[in-house]
């Protein structure tokens, strides 16, 4: 009798603590203060990471049997049938915004560029992980041949892929786009990049979510204010659902 | 609460160091496949659990989704609110923790109060001591003043070896920290494993809180409760 009574009791309050804790963190003040604190982990992980401490590499043994594809698989769009039907002969990534040369590539020029391979782990930010395989041209070998002006703070990754009308982008710092791994991938796994994985072009920026890793990519702006683009805040999901647009955790 | 909400993203647990869909879970809530039931599955271990995993019911509408309305934060689903509180949570328990554990080292509170004496570790004390838990036979009189044994070791298990797994299993998990400090995929065996030991801690610190709970519930709330915070402490008479 006194126990189920306590028990009563103890869910009653465990329900009210609940709830009440999420009244509380709707509040204004303690809402602003959780959404800063993405700024905070981004600094106090800059802090003990050095910039060009590398995601660890793993060796072909370790690959996923069958690494999932989420998000887009496909950027379902009549262009985008065409240039896949095409081989992606006449696809174009475009380099533009605060560059001295605002550059159009094709496909084929980024793979006789210098290019990097690296096996890495995808970490997606629902809790699972992939090992895959990926080859493709640094970032910051395209970002030299542009020009980047002194003023530029990000890089915004165009997409093909829509969801409804909105067209998938993303967008990552300097610090990470020079770093070593940070590569526009054209191969996975040895192949040419599957229409799931993004092809032709996808972002890897190995020590971020997988959300970063930008498909189907055709543009790249770079620029000093994120607010221009989208909704402002970064990045597709950053726009749509809240995500952290700081995604190194 | 916040934690359970990410979970919700994905309810598998898997060892080593990647895990998806196509890899084996160890851990899994999921809903068969005709909808009509929840299920919690570890191992081989099949157990039906409609009603509370897997499959629930909000305001006469069904669910399919791992961890119920009720124990997730926030209550409805959201990736990104759960992540943006678990972080809000994160630095108070990481900050707080520090502070705590610097000042109870420096003020001597662990090894005045919290460590075991050599006496209490034999296993007749020991065996005794499990014994008056079990007939919830407190102690009075002085002795009520002093931490047992058996409570020393959970404080001492929860501060030193849950608090800091939870702490280095949620780093583990961050892409940027493995590559700055790779040391922790190795301790715990990978991302996946380390996900999986998060989980498991924090399920062992629910279970010692609500035993701490009960415990202070039985043992008499106003007067612990009032010697948590202020230190006075009334001692319990000898005889009932």
């Amino acid at each position: 009798m006194t126990l189920s009574r306590r028990r009563m009791i103890a869910g009653l309050g465990a329900g009210l603590t609940l709830g009440g804790c999420q009244k509380i963190l709707e509040t204004g003040p303690v809402d602003a203060l959780a959404t800063s604190l993405d700024g905070f982990t981004m600094e106090a992980q800059r802090l003990v990471v050095p910039r060009t401490a590398l995601a660890r590499e793993y060796t072909l043994a370790e690959l996923s049997p069958v690494f999932r594809a989420n998000g887009s698989r496909t950027a379902d769009t009549p262009a985008y049938r065409r240039h896949l039907a095409e081989n992606f002969a006449n696809w174009r990534l475009t380099v533009t915004g605060l560059v001295n040369n605002p550059l159009s590539l094709p496909v084929s020029m980024l793979q006789q560029m210098p290019s990097r391979t690296q096996v890495t782990r995808h970490d997606c930010v629902e809790g699972w992980s992939a090992i895959g395989q990926w080859t493709g041209t640094p970032l910051k070998l395209i970002l030299a041949m542009a020009g980047v002006a002194s003023v530029a703070r990000y890089i915004v990754f165009e997409c093909a892929d829509l969801f409804g009308d909105t067209p998938y982008y993303e967008s990552i710092d300097l610090i990470e786009a020079y770093h070593p791994q940070t590569i526009l991938a054209w191969q996975m796994n040895g192949e040419p990049l599957p229409e799931r994985h993004g092809a032709p072009l996808r972002l890897r920026v190995e020590r971020q979510l997988g959300y970063k890793h930008a498909k189907f990519v055709h543009g790249i702006v770079v620029t000093d204010d994120l607010g221009r683009f989208g909704a402002g805040k970064g990045g597709f999901w950053e726009d749509r659902a809240g995500y952290q647009w700081w995604a190194g955790i | 609460m916040s934690g359970l909400s990410i979970f919700n993203a994905h309810p598998r647990l898997y060892w080593g160091e990647y895990g998806a869909n196509f890899d084996r879970a160890w851990l899994k809530i999921d809903t068969t496949r005709d909808g009509q039931r929840g299920y919690l599955a570890v191992g081989s271990l099949r157990v039906e659990t409609t009603g509370v995993l897997g499959l629930w019911e909000k305001d006469g509408r069904w669910t399919s989704r791992a961890f119920p309305h009720w124990m997730t934060l926030p209550s409805h689903y959201s990736l990104s609110e759960g992540r943006k509180y678990h972080f809000l949570g994160a630095w108070l328990l990481a900050i707080a923790g520090a502070l705590y554990l610097v000042w109870s080292l420096v003020n001597r509170h662990v090894t005045r109060d919290l460590l075991p004496r050599r006496v209490e570790l034999s296993p007749r004390h020991l065996w005794q001591d499990v014994k008056d838990h079990a007939r919830l036979r407190f102690p009075r009189g002085e002795a009520a003043a002093r931490y047992n044994v058996l409570q020393k070791l959970a404080y001492l298990l929860v501060l030193f070896v849950l608090l800091p797994v939870i702490v280095l299993t949620g780093l583990g998990m961050s892409p940027m920290m493995n590559a700055g400090w790779g040391w922790i995929l190795d301790l715990f065996g990978g991302r996946q494993s380390a996900r999986s030991v998060h989980f498991l801690a924090a399920f062992a610190l629910v279970i010692f809180i609500v035993v701490h709970l009960l415990m202070v519930l039985l043992a008499g709330p106003v007067n612990e409760v009032r010697s948590m915070i202020t230190g006075r402490f009334r001692l319990p008479p000898e005889k009932v």
